[in-house]
């Protein structure tokens, strides 16, 4: 099953950059990367960059409407995903409990939505 | 049993029987041949909806169990052939041999751990549990819980849409994280058992069928996974705990307390069967907070009456408890047992930094016991204001209605005493 890990966390405790902490996290985030891959469970991932460049966009009635920020403005903000094909939730949990920022922000795993056959 | 005139009341019977004997093993199995919790649960309810007439028209089957599984793989393969969602594997189960005890052991397990999944809510756990593994249906279980039927039913519905649809797994859980599952396992039985036991929501203060139902699990998980002493540890306090229920309400459904129980009334099977997972938890090392409310309800099973009670020893199991973490609660408890072995004086002392700590303040139960203890000293004026908090921060009718009781009797010895003096 496709599962997203929906990575949330909150930028004033995440270590600084140019920090050791900060250089243990990456390092951490291309081993976790990697190990995936090896795993055959990587469907693709990405880091986003901070919440403060983020653009919200909607459309009522017909007219398109921006505004600066995330959709929601909350202490945690989400800051990467990786889209994972594992046998079942715990196994998508097992790799949850493993991303490297796990222990200070919140991983939120969603079932992908599966597209049924048109045939 | 083939002595008896009327068959009819032999088939009832063994209809009743082979429910609770087969029902969550034969749902556990078909949940696994056919992957699917909902058709496991249809297949079998409807093959224990036929076995009465099919029964009383051919005889009990000498292996009932058997006989309900076929009958319900046979009703999962059509409504499976229906839905156009029949693979070939399936369809040949039938004439599968039927899985041995061990196997049926294994799915019993598997799917208790799929219903107690964490990535549901605890209140889906309890209602699915309650529903799948105990059979119950869901207009019984929206009883139990005071929440109407169609409220209890989406309940139900949604936990076992997010199982088929978030690939919530039915397997015993690997060693690693066995003790966490475990202990999420307990923590639902403990609530069917709470829940049934002493409800905060209502006049009924008793609902024995859940508590029947929780012993039943308790036992059950702890007969599936025998080294795990917190299993043993919850059944003997569910066994020790629910013995006394006879005793705990008068007539009226007033609370009878601990003291003033008719021992005789407590079920001494279930006390002997509780002493025996007591014992197991011990050797099992039992480490959770069942424990020690175990060897506390052991140790006033055993007292022949309230004034025998060995009030050292239930002191020794709160020191204990207390330095392995509990909470307020435990320290209260402690303050209690302390003040039956040495007196209120010490059971003032003893509760004075609880109380103090504020910590307790929505918890009628402390309340209570510092009204109890100052009474006890002749301390009216303080006991009344002590009543007084504990009646406005009780949330349980027949509780507060005792209370009420307890403060009335002070103010009619009281003031109308020395008026009429």
């Amino acid at each position: 099953m496709k599962y997203a890990l929906l990575i949330y966390a909150d930028p004033a405790i995440a270590p600084a950059e140019g920090s050791v902490e900060f250089a243990a996290e990456m390092e951490g985030w291309f081993a976790y990367s990697t190990k995936l891959a090896e795993a055959g469970s990587m469907l693709g991932g990405e880091g986003l960059l901070d919440g403060h460049t983020a653009t919200s966009v909607r459309v009522r009635d017909g007219k398109t409407v921006t505004y600066d920020g995330p959709f929601a403005e909350t202490k945690e903000v989400l800051g990467g995903f990786y889209i994972i094909d594992v046998d079942n939730l715990d196994a998508a949990i097992e790799w949850a409990s493993k991303i490297p920022n796990v222990g200070y922000g919140t991983v939120e795993v969603r079932p992908v939505m599966e597209v049924p056959d048109q045939g | 049993m083939a002595a008896r005139h009327s068959p009819v009341p032999t088939v009832v019977s063994a209809v009743d029987a082979a429910f609770r004997a087969e029902w969550s093993g034969l749902v556990a199995v078909l949940r696994r041949e056919f992957g699917d919790l909902q058709v496991a649960e249809d297949a079998a309810q409807e093959a224990f909806a036929t076995a009465p007439r099919a029964w009383r028209r051919d005889g009990v089957p000498e292996r009932p169990g058997a006989w309900l599984l076929v009958t319900a793989r046979r009703r999962a393969i059509d409504t499976l052939r229906r839905g156009k969602a029949l693979d070939e594997r399936m369809a040949t189960l039938v004439d599968a041999p039927p899985p041995s005890a061990s196997e049926i052991l294994d799915d019993q397990l598997a799917l208790i751990f799929g219903c107690c999944h964490p990535a549901l809510s605890v209140d889906a756990q309890v209602a699915l549990t309650l529903r799948t593994v105990c059979g119950l249906s869901t207009d019984q279980i929206a009883h139990a819980f005071l929440v109407p039927g169609p409220t209890m039913g989406k309940r139900i519905v949604r936990a076992k849409d997010k199982i088929r649809r978030a690939g919530i797994p039915f397997d015993v859980p690997p060693v690693e994280h066995l003790d966490e599952r475990v202990e999420g396992v307990a923590a639902v039985i403990y609530a069917v058992f709470t829940e049934g036991h002493a409800s905060s929501r209502g006049a009924t203060l008793i609902r024995g069928d859940l508590c029947d139902e929780a012993i039943w699990l308790a036992e059950t998980t702890s007969e599936l996974l025998p080294t795990h002493g917190d299993l043993h540890a919850l059944s003997a306090l569910c066994l020790l705990t629910d013995a006394r229920r006879a005793a705990r309400y008068d007539s009226a459904g007033s609370p009878v307390l601990l003291a003033e129980q008719d021992r005789d009334r407590w079920d001494r099977a279930k006390v002997t069967k509780g002493l025996d997972h007591l014992i197991a938890a011990r050797r099992h090392e039992a480490q959770g907070a069942y424990r020690p409310q175990a060897e506390i309800a052991a140790i006033h099973s055993m007292a022949p009456c309230y004034e025998a009670t060995e009030w050292s020893a239930i002191v020794t199991v709160y020191d204990q408890w207390l330095e392995a973490g509990g909470g307020p609660v435990v320290a209260l408890n402690r303050a209690a047992a302390i003040g039956e072995r040495d007196g209120s004086e010490a059971a003032l002392a003893a509760l004075a930094p609880l109380l103090d700590s504020g910590t307790l303040d929505d918890y009628h139960y402390a309340h209570i016991a510092h009204a109890t203890h100052l009474r006890a000293l002749g301390r009216d004026e303080d006991a009344i204001r002590a009543y007084d908090r504990a009646i406005a921060v009780c949330t349980n009718d027949a509780e507060g209605t005792w209370i009420r009781a307890q403060r009335a009797e002070l103010t009619r010895d009281g003031p109308r005493r020395s008026s009429a003096g």
